[in-house]
């Protein structure tokens, strides 16, 4: 495991490190995949081994990805308008064009390549492929036309290629929103965005041109419990608060016995808590009240009520209203329980989005999966049960979380790995044949992966086409398209 | 002229909705002036300069507004003394100037302090503990800055945010503590029993 000094100028530096360093392959090209690449390649000399003079040999990292195009939901997921959280793709960037990095794009693990193949050719595989699925309602009606999962509305707008005929009508005057967290937030804040905002950012042109004949004016934002359990943060509610050409409106006795509650809360949701409050019972200012006056569209929590079932229009093809349960609250804070009190209220909307979670696939029949939890069981990012194998990101905590918890989370199941390699759990003295071998498997299947400086192609060339409308980015929409730019 | 002009300006401006220059508002350099980076310098030297990596080592992000690499001025009402406690709890003592950035000041000494959103209040990951002496010298932070800290896990009363921090000589002596990495991490906030 450790390169004795007078070996590598015996065998030739290069070669000794590159074939005999340990190899590990990442799978899941998104921030949880990147950083776990970022904290294993940083030259780590441990204080026994500057004693013997030797230094833990460098590890080399290969990230694959199914898609054509790195980035994960940092591309895929985080709003056009939010563009500094995406800043962080300069520090993946950096990570990908290390010496000791390798991306392979285009490359679906499980389908064209097996984990235990993966397991064969490298030392350790890092599972990162996050949380595609979405749990579901489970209401009649749900798959009525008009009712859609948040990832997937978020995916179309954001060009994930898998959502592109996801053509949501936006003909409707009240959408409702299921659920309360930052994404439910992010959902409601595009839909209601002024165009001028809107037309700056890298959403899609198809989603900007929906969006600008969009009949959409209320978006009710609805959870089953009560002010003090929402899980959106303060600065997505800073942000509807404020939105332009918008008023809230909100139910103040939704809000009794909140103030109360207040003095013993923990400061992020004490300042989350006096912001709604404020919004929903004070009068606001001058300016603002003159904005809510001169508003044309308006959004508000509905507390307290839990869907039942979506009511189909006259034809029973499309979404006509949602049945909502009337909640009562059993305990308090966090761990409070909604519970039905029996009444019911139907709520006519064209259009519902269901925002209550996404959720880890299994990816392979050789690996762990927990169904209950939908994640890969693991403990401080080891999989117990295979050696080798080891998971970062949703598929290891589940999925919620920001850039920043997924950064500790990736930085800890690096640790791992790296204290069995210096143990000795994990064997890295044998040679492996790394990407070499799975290269080669791949050709066999006529699967050519897409290298970073291919995904440097088609960056460039989106950012030429956003030029043109003054957008930072026009995204290619499909991976077809992705190919042929990425082969030119 | 005015024709090389408009084309100095279109291409600021491309390069600015490209995100290839930063935008600075949100940067504390450019508030407090002292942001040696201006757009118009940028363009005269040649913009693309800027951007390429200088640093052969990894580098956790790129500091498009990283304050010059002079030779250290050695005026002694210029330094600040710093020191950086790591996650493991080495004390790493830096010597630094006023004017400099906390987070960019720990990216020159090798210090693994992420700034992920590149100073633009819109992560978490540059969250330090700021030593007790010196917290209440520091200026209020802008709200912002509070409500990305409240999503800055182990929050504590001298939490701030590395990158809106620009030392300033009242400050000598300041530590900076970068908060542990916890290990555990449950779905459902499930403690685990001890055994």
């Amino acid at each position: 495991k450790l390169c004795p000094p007078w070996r590598c100028w015996e065998v030739g530096l290069r070669d000794a490190l590159l074939s005999t360093c340990p190899k590990v392959c990442v799978v899941g090209g998104g921030p949880a995949g990147f950083y776990t690449a970022q904290h294993l390649i940083k030259v780590c000399i441990s204080a026994i081994n500057l004693f013997f003079l030797q230094a833990r040999q460098d590890v080399q990292v290969d990230v694959y990805e199914r898609l054509p195009v790195p980035f994960g939901l940092v591309r895929f997921g985080v709003a056009p308008d939010h563009p500094e959280v995406k800043n962080v793709i300069n520090t993946f960037t950096q990570t990908a064009k290390h010496s000791r990095c390798s991306f392979y794009g285009n490359v679906n693990v499980g389908k064209d390549v097996s984990v235990a193949e993966l397991l064969r050719s490298y030392h350790a595989v890092v599972l990162s492929y996050g949380a595609e699925g979405n749990r579901s309602v489970g209401v009649p009606g749900e798959h009525l036309s008009g009712v859609y999962s948040a990832k997937d509305f978020v995916g179309w707008y954001n060009g994930l290629p898998s959502c592109r005929e996801l053509d949501p009508d936006l003909s409707c005057d009240t959408a409702v929103v299921l659920g309360q967290g930052n994404v439910a937030l992010d959902v409601a804040r595009i839909l209601l965005s002024p165009l001028d905002i809107l037309k700056k950012t890298d959403i899609t042109q198809p989603a900007l041109e929906a969006l600008a004949a969009s009949r959409v004016r209320s978006v009710l934002i609805v959870g089953r419990r009560g002010p003090l359990q929402v899980a959106c943060t303060i600065k997505e509610l800073r942000e509807m608060v404020t939105l332009p050409g918008t008023r809230p409106e909100m139910t103040p006795s939704d809000f009794e016995g909140v103030k109360d509650a207040l003095k013993d809360l923990p400061r992020p949701r004490k300042r989350l808590t006096e912001l709604m409050m404020k919004t929903a019972l004070e009068r606001p200012g001058e300016k603002e009240q003159e904005r809510w006056n001169s508003a044309s569209r308006v959004w508000g929590f509905r507390f307290f009520r839990s869907p039942v079932e979506v009511l189909p229009d006259a034809e029973g093809k499309k979404v006509a209203a949602v049945r909502l349960a009337v909640n009562r609250l059993e305990g308090s804070g966090e761990g409070a329980q909604a519970v039905r009190s029996g009444d019911v209220e139907d709520v006519p909307c064209g259009l519902v989005i269901s925002s209550i979670g996404y959720k880890s696939l299994p990816i392979d029949a050789g690996v762990p999966f927990d169904s209950r939890r939908a994640i890969v069981p693991n403990s401080m990012g080891r999989v117990q049960q295979v050696l080798g194998l080891y998971c970062s990101g949703w598929l290891k905590t589940g999925p919620t979380g920001v850039i920043a918890t997924t950064m500790n989370n990736s930085f800890d199941t690096a640790r791992s790995l790296m204290e069995d390699m210096d143990s000795g759990k994990l064997d890295v003295s044998a040679e492996k044949p790394g990407s070499l071998r799975i290269r080669a498997l791949l050709e066999e299947k006529g699967v050519e992966p897409v290298v970073f400086s291919d995904w440097e192609k088609i960056d460039s060339l989106e950012v030429r086409r956003g030029e043109a409308r003054g957008k930072p980015r026009e995204k290619l929409l499909s991976v077809e398209e992705m190919l042929a730019v990425a082969r030119s | 002229m005015a024709a090389s002009a408009a084309v100095r300006t279109s291409m600021g401006l491309t390069l600015r909705l490209s995100r290839l220059i930063p935008d600075c508002s949100t940067c504390p350099f450019y508030r407090l002036k002292s942001c040696g980076n201006s757009s118009a310098s940028l363009q005269r030297r040649g913009s693309f300069d800027s951007f390429r990596t200088t640093n052969r080592h990894l580098q956790t992000t790129i500091g498009l507004c990283r304050e010059e690499d002079s030779s250290t001025a050695e005026d002694p009402e210029e330094v600040v003394n710093v020191v950086y406690i790591d996650r493991s709890g080495r004390r790493i003592p830096v010597k630094a100037k006023v004017g400099d950035n906390v987070l960019y000041l720990a990216h020159k000494h090798g210090i693994p302090l992420e700034g992920a959103c590149e100073a633009s209040l819109a992560c978490s990951t540059c969250h330090v503990y700021v030593s007790d002496a010196h917290f209440d010298k520091l200026p209020e932070p802008e709200e912002r800055e509070d409500d990305m800290l409240d999503m800055a896990p182990m929050l504590q009363e001298t939490s701030r945010l590395g990158c809106q921090i620009v030392l300033t000589p009242e400050l000598d002596g300041i530590e900076l503590t970068l908060p542990k990495i916890t290990r555990n991490f449950y779905v459902d906030g499930h403690v685990p029993k001890p055994h």
